[in-house]
């Protein structure tokens, strides 16, 4: 438990939306009193028997959770230190965290009598899980893609429309993560009235950052609960990738008061850091405001955001989730890359090893997790949090491999 | 309240005149950074009162489609927030009274530091700046330095805007208030005049400041409807898409001429 005098990291946000002087509410006046309503809505559900229960039961019936918490035994041989403990996310309905939070915000837009739901998606995992959630609950949907990531996650751009979703191809700007969401925010800008905004990711404007952090925290409350029922302790050690930030904070945040647990959130290095062509803002980034939260980001002497490189369309995004931000400043938990290369190799790895495709956003935890395991002993414990699985990687895999599917 | 600056004597003299601010938004740097200044000078000649210069930026995102291209053009041509206050500079040498607002979003100002921009801005002849991104809540800092420099802190009010809202914002806001006649983005096309007249009746128990009409205002005859009961009209994507489209600087002059004086013709009948 904390110390006296320490950080009790479980009362953060501020009222207001700031950790430290990270997040906030940057956005036209239009949005605000949305933001309030939502605001208002959350707090008084959060802590309500009956949606806590609601949430409870959609996430064992509808997502299948628990996950397991896996011990890769031949992985860990091969890294030769600590055991790798796998959190297997990419067992949920849908193949990714991203459907935790979906399904809470769907229960939040269902209460809101909203009737039309719209998302950005970079991957389209959260695409995926947000038209799961909208078809579920017959509620219209139109999901925002650049229009680069539709080309290179085109299976599940398909799953989209299967599912009943109108996707839109964003062609302005670096047609990515962002431009999507610049878009999405256009939308709810003109729809208010009518539509709910299910934000992706721990960034966007309060209370976004909060409420996706805590319908996520299921994965580090349930990892917590397995790890002292499997090896009897806390784990030494959390590994997570870092697009947006949702399942690294989703793991983590449970276990951020307790001090002894070190924290590695893995940005993704592209093609290195000293190539500039990266997207890791805590790495490489300074302090500015986009998507309306202040935050690090990638961005040029004029404050233009600039655009970034990933193999994991996931990853590809300039900005980071302002807890992050501020998990970085005070040091709680160190944030690290791995690049293209280093990812695909850990793909390969755990899928020849263990006979698991990860996404290839989560090979980025892996990859870091290998080399970390490395540096500790045999008797510790590194959990790492496998967010998805990498069946819509696959083409974009074989096209570096040369082969056509 | 410090001594009077472009934007305050302008609405004096109009309000004096019983006149409609006719205020004007282009891109800085829209159709090449040398063209800039030479089309600030026409929007005044044709009638405008007030010059809104749009500062671009990467992520636009309260503009629709028409204003977004004309960010990525005037960025794509070397525009920055540093080398807009350079063309405020340059256009000041020859025009010492029409006010001019910069109109943009937050990290460009964050980059360059909020106090410093607040410098430079007072130093080039800016007049004050409306920063889309920065709500009421957000806009403390950046405030109280425009404030130092005697320069104005233009506001959104929008639809949405709550009775409680209304009253923070006209406390914080300086020069005039912007009120978004729509619930959308820039360009956008669905005006509902009813709405807009009940609207700025409400504001005006608030805040003696003038009221400005913007979004969704195509030519003269929307401009006058929606400033029948307000003190002035904001056009921008007309003007951004006549750049955009024209073959040349001179034909973009031209056009933006004639946009602008049939406007200021509708506002002056
Ligand atoms: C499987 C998977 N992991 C991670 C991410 C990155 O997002 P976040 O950092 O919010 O977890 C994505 C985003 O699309 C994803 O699909």
């Amino acid at each position: 438990m904390s110390k006296p005098g320490a950080i009790d990291f479980s009362t953060f946000p501020d009222a207001s939306g700031h950790f430290g002087p990270y997040g906030g509410r940057f956005v036209s006046e239009t949005l605000i009193s949305a933001l309030d309503e939502l605001q208002a809505m959350y707090m008084s559900l959060k802590d309500d028997p009956d949606f806590v229960a609601a949430f409870d039961h959609d996430l064992a019936h509808y997502v299948g959770r628990p996950s397991p918490l896996y011990l890769a035994e031949r992985l860990t041989e091969q890294a030769g230190g600590a055991r790798i403990w796998l959190k297997r996310e990419d067992l949920n309905h849908t193949g990714a965290h991203k459907v935790n939070n979906t399904v809470g915000q769907a229960l939040l837009a269902k209460q809101s009598g909203k009737t039309r739901v719209i998302a950005e998606t970079g991957a389209g995992q959260h695409g995926v899980a947000t038209a799961t959630v909208a078809a579920r609950l017959g509620l219209s949907c139109t999901v925002y893609m650049g229009a680069a990531d539709v080309k290179r996650q085109s299976p599940n751009v398909y799953r989209m429309k299967l599912l009943g979703a109108e996707v839109v191809p964003v062609e302005s700007g670096s047609k990515t993560l962002k431009d999507a969401m610049n878009e999405a925010m256009r939308d709810w800008v003109t729809n208010v009235d009518n539509t709910f905004y299910i934000i992706g990711t721990v960034a966007g404007p309060h209370p976004y950052p909060q409420l996706v952090r805590d319908f996520n925290s299921i994965i580090g409350r349930e990892a917590r609960r397995q790890s002292l029922e499997r090896f009897g302790q806390l784990p030494d050690a959390l590994v997570a990738c870092v697009g947006g930030g949702s399942n690294a904070i989703g793991l983590f945040h449970p276990f951020l008061n307790d001090t002894q647990v070190k924290m590695f959130g893995v940005e993704a290095g592209g093609k290195g850091l000293a190539s500039g062509k990266h997207a890791a803002p805590l790495n490489d980034g300074i302090p500015g405001v986009l998507h309306g939260n202040r935050t690090y980001l990638m961005e040029d002497d004029d404050g233009q955001i600039i655009e970034t490189h990933s193999v994991s369309a996931g990853l590809d995004y300039p900005g980071v989730g302002p807890e992050h931000a501020w998990l970085k400043d005070i040091g709680r938990v160190e944030y690290v890359t791995a690049d293209d290369d280093e990812a695909l190799d850990a793909f390969r790895r755990l899928t020849r090893t263990e006979g698991i495709l990860p996404a290839l956003e989560s090979s980025h935890a892996v990859a870091y997790a290998l080399k970390l395991a490395g540096s500790m002993s045999p008797e510790q414990n590194i959990v790492v949090n496998l967010s998805g699985r990498g069946d819509k990687d696959i083409f974009t895999v074989a096209a570096i491999d040369g082969i056509e599917v | 309240m410090t001594d009077q600056n472009r934007i305050d004597r302008r609405f004096a003299k109009l309000r004096g005149e019983g006149r409609k601010a006719l205020v004007t938004y282009i891109v800085a740097g829209d159709g090449g950074l040398q063209n800039t200044v030479p089309l600030m000078h026409k929007l005044v000649a044709s009638g405008a009162d007030v010059i809104e210069l749009g500062v671009p930026f990467s992520d636009p995102m309260a503009e629709g489609p028409v204003i977004q291209r004309g960010h990525e053009r005037a960025l794509a041509g070397g525009a920055s927030l540093r080398k807009c206050l350079a063309l405020v500079d340059e256009f000041r040498q020859n025009d010492k009274d029409t006010p001019v607002i910069l109109m943009g979003y937050a990290n460009p100002i964050q980059r360059m530091g909020e106090q410093v921009f607040a410098e430079a801005a007072a130093e080039a002849g800016v007049d004050g700046a409306l920063t889309v991104d920065l709500p009421a809540e957000e806009a403390g800092a950046l405030n109280s330095f425009m404030a130092e420099r005697n320069l104005r802190n233009i506001f959104l009010l929008t639809p949405t805007t709550t009775e409680e809202r209304i009253g923070e914002i006209t406390t914080l806001a300086s020069g005039f208030v912007y009120y978004v006649s729509l619930k959308g983005v820039t360009g956008a096309g669905h005006l509902d005049l009813e709405s807009v007249r009940d609207n700025l009746e409400h504001i005006r128990q608030f805040t003696d400041l003038p009221l400005c009409v913007g979004f969704g205002i195509k030519d003269g005859s929307s401009a006058r409807s929606v400033s029948a009961n307000g003190d002035g009209a904001v056009v921008g994507s007309v003007l951004v898409s006549a750049v955009g489209d024209a073959v040349d600087a001179s034909a973009a002059e031209e056009r933006v001429g004639e946009i602008v004086s049939e406007m200021r013709q509708a506002l002056d009948q």
